[in-house]
């Protein structure tokens, strides 16, 4: 066994190369800038591009361009660099233009604090768009994750053909630690399926029980349409009240009803427990240190990581919560995702624990919980 | 060659609006070049001239306002043999003013029309950045207090090589075109015409008094002495030919046995230029060198020369969860920055704790070992003193030994940078 030391930053970038991404634009920012760093190493000496944009709207504009010419593109930023990409990120979503995005969570609100780690862009990163249809966010909890998610939202920003979000923190992203490489199972690499270019092509076209369109370059052999207006399939703008709800409908299904497919987690279930400590992100260390020293101090409690949080897993919390009569939810914000558990789980005493001022949230704190309520 | 019109999509502005003889132009241009559909991306933004993409047959992409040229730089890196074709009125001029600098001072082979009828046609004629002072606009008196801008000065001052201006009614509009799409770099034509639909129904404007106007302007033509250079692309992919592939993450292999059993939790407590971090990270490589997993959390302030610097290592034989410190086993206390942010800890420090702490540096009073160490007395420059800590450490046999940390060294330095910690280390253990 070899140990490699490693940021969780450069873990992403390694994720990212490895899922096959070729281009990276981004604008630095702390906590992100190691990303745009580790591209920069990465992809220019094998014919990939990496580019620092003048701003984050070009920086993720020129990611939307280089993607529908083809390319697997990310980019990075923090929660002020999120704001200023929500346009396209609307974008993103409404034209189905595959993209991972990485936000590198730091203390809010606005400019906050630059070195600080919170997740207090959860409901932003599902809400921050016009239009409100659904994304996928996933959140990394340690190196392995930033390699293996990193590699799981490119491959669901190419099934799916829409913006993926990793909702990483500067708590992990910033923190170095050993990581075993060999023993890490990486996911196969899924390329986004491309249309038949000698067929009839609509851009926005889907035929059978499909909800993605199949995919053909701009700059390929055969010309090609985007557009950020609402368009039919055939990428001119509509103002055919059928072919918009059709296609609202679309975009908002082909995201939903496949959700059971991307549901990442890991459950660790204690004989014995009454207690599921559910928990996301950083916050997942603190919590499975707090479950150890419960369970030798002879308090058993189960613990579920979820590491997709959006679409919000509803029936892995259903099954999961079941057998459980308390659960605690801890994170790292004052009381965001927690809104989804107590939707979902309404029939549950639901406790919270959250924390807003730059520090982790400690074992202890969740240990008082779990004994205190 | 075919015209690349879209026979099913006829240009649909108001009639006289100057939009559509820039359309009749650049189609003619197009054939002109022999250019077929599909080796053009024309790619608009929001505006009566947003629609341009919809009227040709080619790779068309419609993206946000003032947002054009971002998508055509990717578009462009992406697909070098493509000419990529942006139209965006004054409006997106504005919006997106430093997409504009930015892509002049990148020289990318981007091909810029700017449909300038000096307002907002479709949101109902409010100024933009191009309306003269005097003129009559749906913004009431805004634009008598703001100086238009000149595109092509602007853009030249930014380091556009290519600029020309031209009028929507000039019989060679095509030619102008084209020579634009044909140059190696970016180039830009401002194009000036009628607003029918708005601006001229309260501002006088003819293609005779565009054609006179056009003639009084300072001339361009000496930017592209002072800024015509290689193309962004093609110097981009010339730099990068001669990078080297970046190195795989590097694996280090169990070559020691650890120095205890337990989890070692070491907080190094110094101030910017200490390189604390580095220390830290040494430790992570020494740890890993005895087979233990390691993590590394360090605080510091947004400034980098000055303000605390903190870092937190853990070594465990079991995989660390909480990255955080529970119950510090060792504290290197450098610095009054560093030890200001964990006073604290400190003072809830068990006697199981080791501080090493540099002669001079005061420390709130605690149950830990302490060991005072006078760096500078043993010849040790400030910016050495968290290595020599950590050198203080192995000679102790605590957290790590000094074969770990001579791994570590191996591992993270070489040529004189090495030579320089392996001295700093020999000090701190005579
Ligand atoms: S509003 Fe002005 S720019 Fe728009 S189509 Fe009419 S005349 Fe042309």
């Amino acid at each position: 066994m070899a140990l490699t030391l490693m940021e969780g930053n450069e873990a992403i970038a390694w994720g990212a190369r490895a899922a096959g991404c070729r281009f990276f634009a981004g604008y630095p920012i702390t906590p992100a800038t190691t990303i745009y760093n580790a591209m920069l190493r990465l992809l220019p000496p094998e014919g990939g591009i990496c580019m620092q944009g003048e701003d984050e709207i070009a920086s993720i504009g020129f990611c939307l361009g280089a993607s529908m010419a083809g390319w697997k593109t990310m980019t990075a930023t923090s929660g002020p660099g999120i704001s200023l990409y929500s346009e396209q990120i609307s974008f993103a979503i409404g034209s189905e233009i595959p993209l991972v995005i990485v936000d590198v969570q730091r203390l809010g609100p606005s400019t906050g604090s630059a070195t600080k780690g919170a997740d207090g862009d959860i409901q932003f990163l599902q809400w921050g768009n016009s239009g409100g249809l659904p994304v996928i966010v996933l959140a990394p909890v340690d190196i392995r994750d930033c390699i293996v998610l990193t590699m799981q939202a490119f491959n669901l920003a190419e099934t799916y053909r829409c913006p993926v979000f990793l909702a990483a923190n500067k708590e992990i992203s910033m923190t170095r630690e050993t990581v075993d490489l060999d023993a890490i199972a990486l996911p196969d690499i899924i390329n986004r399926r491309q249309a038949d270019p000698v067929q009839q092509f609509l851009p926005f076209g889907t035929s059978g029980e499909r909800l993605t369109p199949d995919f053909l370059p701009i700059g390929g052999n055969r010309a090609v349409r985007q557009t950020s207006s609402t368009h039919g399939p055939d990428g001119y703008i509509t103002a055919d009240p059928e072919l918009i709800a059709r296609n609202q409908d679309r975009l908002q299904r082909k995201i939903t009803s496949q959700a059971d497919r991307f549901v990442f987690s890991e459950y660790d279930a204690a004989a014995g427990a009454e207690t599921l400590i559910i928990t996301y992100g950083v916050t997942a260390r603190a919590a499975k240190t707090a479950a150890e020293a419960l369970r030798d101090t002879g308090t058993p409690v189960s613990l579920l990581v979820l590491k997709t949080l959006w679409p919000v897993p509803e029936d892995l919390l259903r099954e999961k919560a079941a057998a459980y009569s308390r659960v605690v939810v801890v994170e790292m914000n004052l009381g965001q995702y927690v809104r989804e558990i107590q939707r979902v789980l309404s029939d549950r005493d639901i406790r919270f624990l959250g924390q807003m001022d730059g520090e982790l949230i400690k074992p202890r704190q969740i240990e008082e919980v779990v004994h205190h309520g | 060659m075919d015209s690349l019109l879209n026979q099913d999509r006829p240009p649909v502005f108001c009639p006289g609006c100057a939009h559509e003889r820039v359309v009749a132009a650049l189609d003619q241009t197009f054939q002109g070049m022999g250019l077929r559909g599909e080796q053009i991306a024309i790619v608009s933004d929001i505006g009566c001239s947003g629609l341009f993409d919809t009227f040709f047959n080619t790779h068309a992409f419609h993206g946000l306002h003032g947002r054009a040229l971002t998508y055509a730089t990717g578009i462009k890196m992406a697909r070098p043999d493509l000419h990529v074709v942006v139209t965006m009125g004054d409006g997106g001029l504005g919006i997106g003013g430093a997409h504009l600098l930015s892509t002049c001072r990148r020289n990318i082979d981007l091909t810029l029309l700017v449909l300038n009828n000096f307002n907002y046609g479709m949101t109902g004629g409010q100024c933009s950045s191009t309306t003269p002072q005097n003129a009559q606009v749906g913004s009431g008196f805004l634009n008598r207090l703001e100086k238009p801008m000149d595109v092509c000065r602007v853009a030249g001052a930014a380091g556009a090589a290519y600029t020309a201006r031209a009028s929507a009614y000039e019989k060679d509009l095509s030619d102008t075109l084209a020579t634009a799409i044909r140059y190696d770099g970016f180039a830009l034509v401002d194009i000036w015409g009628v607003c029918p639909g708005r601006y001229t129904k309260r501002n006088k404007l003819s293609p005779k008094t565009i054609a006179t106007t056009l003639e009084g302007l300072p001339p361009t033509d000496h930017f592209r002495k002072e800024n015509t250079r290689e193309e962004y692309g093609r110097a981009y992919r010339h730099e990068a030919a001669d990078l080297p592939p970046a190195p795989p993450p590097q694996g280090i292999e169990t070559l020691h046995p650890p120095v205890t059993e337990t989890r070692q939790e070491v907080v190094f407590l110094g101030s910017a230029g200490q390189r604390i971090v580095t220390a830290g990270e040494l430790l992570c490589l020494a740890g890993a060198s005895a087979g233990l997993q390691a993590s590394q959390k360090n605080d510091y302030p947004i400034t980098v020369l000055r303000g605390h610097s903190v870092s937190e290592v853990i070594l465990s034989k079991k995989a660390i969860g909480y990255t955080g410190i529970q119950q510090p086993s060792v504290v290197i206390a450098l610095a009054a920055e560093g030890v200001t942010r964990r006073k604290k800890m400190l003072a809830n420090l068990t006697e199981d704790a080791l501080v090493i702490r540099a002669e001079g540096i005061a420390i709130p009073s605690c149950r830990a070992t302490v060991v005072t160490v006078d760096f500078k007395a043993a010849g040790i420059r400030e910016p050495d003193w968290a290595l020599a800590a950590l050198a203080t450490l192995a000679n102790r046999n605590t957290a790590l030994s000094s074969a770990m940390l001579q791994t570590a060294l191996d591992i993270r330095f070489s040529g004189k940078v090495y030579d320089l910690a392996t001295a700093v280390v020999g000090k701190a253990s005579a």
